[in-house]
């Protein structure tokens, strides 16, 4: 393959808010410079997993190269790379973003700028892309063009009178989108002849090629038999292969240099090796410093996941490990309770990767799971000075050795027409939060900003969010750090006998009507016994709430089938069955959806 | 009708007469009304039946008899006549064999009874379910308080001296008040027998329609509407065991009540794994450890029967002698279960026999017997059974008295949820 003129490579991704169209512009893109014809597109080429598509969001980064012939008669390489779209994976976005030299900032013509929208906009102008706004959806009979024109310029401050007006879902102006991606997203920089230096922006684990590494070459060169270093791991191996994306498959290439993006496989066998963020070196003739920007990711969400058939535990095992070898973010550890038996403490990037995983551990391995509520990491300062990372409520010291805890705190940002803001101020004030600022971006919209604590935004915040605005709020946030907070361990206590699975931590303030709300939805799933079931929630050994489960006063088959035995029988058996789906805690027996309940006390 | 042969099998006999004047408004059994022609027409069927399955069964006794329904009473008192000649020709009876037939106020009269009587019937099972009109109203019934006194005082008059009377508790706005009137009267009458049922509220009756949400509710420990509440029914419950044991009643079953030796024989074999025969559509049979029904469909049954003379295996095309001495009850029934009449042939294990000597056995007041479980099954009970025993018992729900488990009162209210710990 001769070489490939680096004034003729664009490196991009496209962004936007959630359901602007991204994926639908990416797919078009895809078509219209004939990489596949209509006939082989499938809708939405790059979200290729079975669930991406159900959910209609990106889970993985993907990535394709396409050859577009411009008008001025010149061929051009393009380097689409398709990011998540969810603020869990916004590290993932953050270094697919490093890899690019522009972005496609893809609005909708009826919504306009949205939370993520701009989440995204400072994303890619902090790592100095060019952007180029598209406004989408044109075709809707509530578009506004303009309105969403002088917004753009307004608010985020770029120039847009030019923007192109499209519609991806119908291929209108889609030319005018690639016409400007030549034009204004610049080509790459980098000297082939200097040391190999390449961001790795993702990696996956294939059967047959061991990872395969995803990575766009800032310096240098690579090609097969190279022994490259990963320089925040360490990790060496030889190159086995490199190549580009094609539409769904990977197309091998004699060499990857300097501007290129590729992918390179190499004598590894586990996706933790190659950290997305990571510099990739010629072990040779490494480079002076890696690329900026890498970090550690770390899981910010933790739940207990167990097998309801305990003989599973070992498929569990072999099918998170299966799941790690392609999502270096999935932690898990062995653990036991007593309610639940064996099972797995596990780590993630956010409430959505958490389910994501649950998902795929249900339907592509087959496996019935007890999940018990997420909780996030807190700080555990002990009298003795020591500090505890918490991510299981069980482990919690005894509160006579705590000093004090802290908790992680995210800086939110909601986007809200001006009639839902009292509703969303109340929501974020029962959440805890911390008001920060408030601007209008135009007459009817405002950006609010909140601190609030992790742990009051990992279960139903974004639903509550949404049902109290209509649907018009959107939302975004990042970590921000930890904060002392008055932090409690709300035990649960059914029949007398504390149930590890249920506990929770909590802030103070909210304990009670926690643990009323749990009481109450806990009577709803236990059936009803032979002897009276308290529900107790507790903290330390104070009880603060109470539910009761009658005991069963009737259940008497009292009247004679004569000899139609097989029907009580029968009857008997339907009985039988229902207690099968049960946990045993001491003598109660508990219907495993219970241990998820406490993942739905949302309010209104 | 005495034995030749000195050791037989005991075998009770069942007889379903699937007519009623009409459904009542709480019955989910296998009955219709019918024209006089389709009855006769049935009779014809059982008397095939009779003769046809009398002839497989040789190696038995009969020890009860029992019509049930339906309303058999409904029957000219000379089919009862003509059937019970029917079984006394094809089975070996005992000669004091317990006798029963369910009878309806209303349909009895002193023809009728004489007919019975003569016929050898010894025993009647009157449902009454109520001594309130508005009550019997409410259950759909044909007859009124007044019409079943005089039915009584008539079959008393005529000698028969081993009378049930059918009760029911728990209707809907029912008080224990009224349930109290109810066994109040009905103990001045003194019967033998007292069978007291609370009110089940069945899917595909027209009470479920009315009443089957209100169950439900009552089920989760919700309060009724019109149902009474648990602890009314409870309340009912007791009564009802406190005032039969007042006036010389023992319950010997859950729903059951008798005078000393008044017990009622036929049913006790039920809970006893005594085999039975079940003649007459939808009816059930043990036997040979085999499970089986009859069809449940009048038209099948009735055409199966039809044309077909005496010494053929009446519902088949074949005749018995081919199957006589070469193959056994049991056999035909594996094999060629059409030829019965029968279906849902189900042969029980040793798990499934285990599993209903318990469900079954725990019913009867005495319980079950550790030593007889032994004998039985070549095992302890406490190697089967040990760990829900021990549960149940800790729980008060069973007690443990000279060799024998039973339920204690508690245990009674929630049976069905302790009989199905035994199943394994």
């Amino acid at each position: 393959m001769a070489a490939i003129d680096q004034s003729k490579i664009r490196n991009f991704c496209i962004i936007a808010h959630i359901d602007h169209g991204k994926s639908t512009l990416a797919d078009r893109i895809i078509e219209k410079t004939g990489l596949l014809t209509s006939r082989e597109m499938q809708a939405q080429v790059l979200d290729n997993m079975e669930l991406e598509r159900e959910r209609g969001i990106t889970i993985k980064a993907q990535t394709v190269r396409i050859v577009y012939q411009a008008k001025d008669g010149e061929e051009y390489i393009f380097n689409l790379i398709d990011t998540p779209g969810h603020v869990d994976f916004n590290y993932e976005v953050s270094r697919s973003l490093a890899a690019c030299d522009g972005a496609i900032l893809v609005v909708d013509a009826a919504q306009g700028i949205e939370a993520q929208t701009l989440a995204n906009v400072y994303l890619a102008l902090d790592h100095d892309l060019d952007v180029l706004p598209v406004i989408n959806k044109i075709d809707l009979p509530s578009a506004q063009p303009d309105r969403v024109i002088d917004e753009i310029e307004d608010v985020i401050g770029l120039e847009a009178q030019d923007a192109p007006q499209i519609s991806a879902k119908t291929g209108l102006n889609i030319e005018e989108v690639l016409e400007q991606i030549v034009e204004k997203i610049p080509a790459p920089g980098g000297n082939a002849d200097n040391p190999l230096q390449a961001l790795i922006f993702d990696s996956v684990y294939d059967s047959y090629k061991g990872v395969i590494v995803f990575c766009r070459l800032k310096e240098g060169r690579v090609k097969p038999g190279t022994t490259i270093r990963m320089m925040a791991t360490g990790a060496m191996a030889d190159v086995v292969e490199v190549g580009y994306f094609g539409a769904g498959q990977f197309i091998p290439c004699e060499e990857l240099s300097a501007g290129m993006v590729g992918y390179i496989t190499a004598s590894l066998k586990n996706v933790r090796d190659t950290q997305v963020g990571d510099t990739v070196t010629d072990a040779g003739r490494p480079c002076k410093e890696p690329l900026p920007g890498y970090k550690k990711v770390n899981s910010m969400v933790y739940c207990g996941m167990y097998p309801a058939d305990g003989a599973k535990y070992p498929d569990l095992r072999d099918a998170l490990e299966k799941l790690q070898l392609n999502d270096a973010a999935l932690q898990f550890e062995p653990e036991t309770s007593i309610a639940l038996g064996f099972g797995f403490r596990c780590g993630f990037l956010g409430l959505l990767h958490l389910e994501i995983i649950q998902e795929r551990l249900e339907r592509e391995y087959n496996l019935d799971l007890v999940t018990t509520a997420p909780g996030v990491i807190y700080k555990v300062h002990k009298t003795n000075g020591e500090v505890i990372e918490l991510t299981n409520p069980s482990n919690l010291p005894d509160p006579a050795e705590i000093e004090y805890m802290e908790e992680p705190v995210v800086s939110a940002e909601v986007m809200v027409t001006s009639e839902y803001i009292g509703a969303i101020m109340d929501l974020c004030q029962e959440r805890r939060g911390t008001y920060i600022s408030m601007e209008y971006m135009e007459e009817t919209r405002a950006l609010l900003r909140y601190e609030l604590p992790l742990n009051e935004i990992i279960y139903d915040f974004f639903d509550a969010l949404k049902s109290r605005s209509r649907g018009y709020a959107s939302f975004d946030y990042e970590m921000k750090g930890y904060a002392r907070s008055e932090l409690v361990k709300l035990d649960i206590l059914i029949n007398k006998e504390e149930v590890d699975a249920l506990s929770f931590i909590v802030h103070s303030g909210t304990a009670y009507e926690r643990g009323r709300k749990m009481c109450e939805k806990l009577k709803e799933e236990i059936p009803r016994h032979l002897f009276e079931i308290p529900i107790q929630a507790a903290i330390g050994s104070k009880v603060i709430a109470r539910e009761t489960v009658k005991a069963m006063r009737k259940d008497v088959l009292a009247k004679c089938y004569g000899g139609d035995i097989t029907r009580k029988r029968k009857l008997l058996e339907k009985q039988k069955e229902g207690k099968k789906r049960m946990r045993q805690i001491g003598n109660v027996e508990i219907p495993q959806k219970a241990f998820m309940s406490v993942l739905k006390l949302d309010d209104k | 009708m005495e034995s030749k042969h000195k050791f037989r099998k005991e075998l009770e006999l069942y007889l379903h007469i699937p007519f009623c004047v009409r459904k009542c408004n709480y019955c989910d059994f296998l009955s219709m009304p019918a024209e006089e022609e389709v009855r006769r027409h049935y009779v014809n069927c059982l008397l095939e039946e009779i003769r046809q399955k009398g002839g497989l069964c040789r190696e038995y006794q009969v020890s009860t008899v029992f019509f049930g329904g339906g309303t058999p009473s409904l029957l000219a008192g000379v089919q009862i006549a003509e059937l019970m000649e029917a079984i006394g020709n094809s089975f070996s009876v005992a000669s004091d064999a317990e006798i029963t037939i369910e009878c309806n106020p209303g349909t009895l009269d002193r023809q009728k009874l004489l007919f019975y009587k003569n016929a050898g019937v010894n025993r009647l099972s009157i449902g009454l379910q109520s001594a309130l009109d508005r009550e019997l109203q409410l259950l759909g019934r044909i007859h009124t308080y007044g019409q079943f006194l005089e039915n009584y005082d008539l079959a008393r008059k005529m000698g028969f001296e081993n009378i049930n009377v059918d009760l029911i508790s728990a209707l809907p706005g029912q008080k224990t008040e009224d349930w109290e009137y109810t066994l109040r009267k009905v103990l001045e009458l003194r019967p033998e027998h007292i069978s007291a049922y609370s009110l089940m509220v069945e899917e595909g009756t027209p009470f479920y329609e009315q009443y089957g949400r209100d169950e439900r509710c009552r089920e989760q420990g919700g309060h009724p509407c019109y149902l009474p509440e648990e602890e009314t029914e409870q309340e009912m419950y007791r009564l009802a065991g406190q005032m039969m044991n007042e006036k010389g009643y023992r319950r010997y079953e859950i729903s059951n009540y008798a005078r000393p030796g008044r017990e009622c024989r036929h049913n006790i074999g039920y809970w006893r794994g005594i085999s039975y025969l079940g003649l007459g559509i939808g009816s059930a049979s043990l036997m040979e450890r085999l499970r089986f029904s009859n069809i449940g469909s009048m038209e099948e049954y009735l055409e199966h029967c039809r044309g077909l003379g005496k010494g053929t295996l009446c519902f088949g095309s074949q005749s018995a002698g081919e199957f006589l001495g070469e193959q056994s009850l049991a056999g035909i029934l594996q094999n060629a279960p059409e030829l019965l009449n029968a279906e849902q042939v189900i042969a029980l294990d040793k798990k499934q026999r285990m599993e209903e000597f318990m469900f079954l056995g725990l019913r009867m007041t005495e319980g079950v017997s550790r030593k007889e479980f032994k004998e039985r099954f070549g095992a302890e009970l406490e190697g089967v059974y040990g760990t829900v025993l021990q549960k149940l018992c800790s729980q008060g729900m069973l007690e443990q008295k000279e060799g024998r488990i039973s339920l204690t009162e508690e245990g009674i209210f929630v049976s069905n949820y302790i009989l199905s710990e035994f199943l394994l």
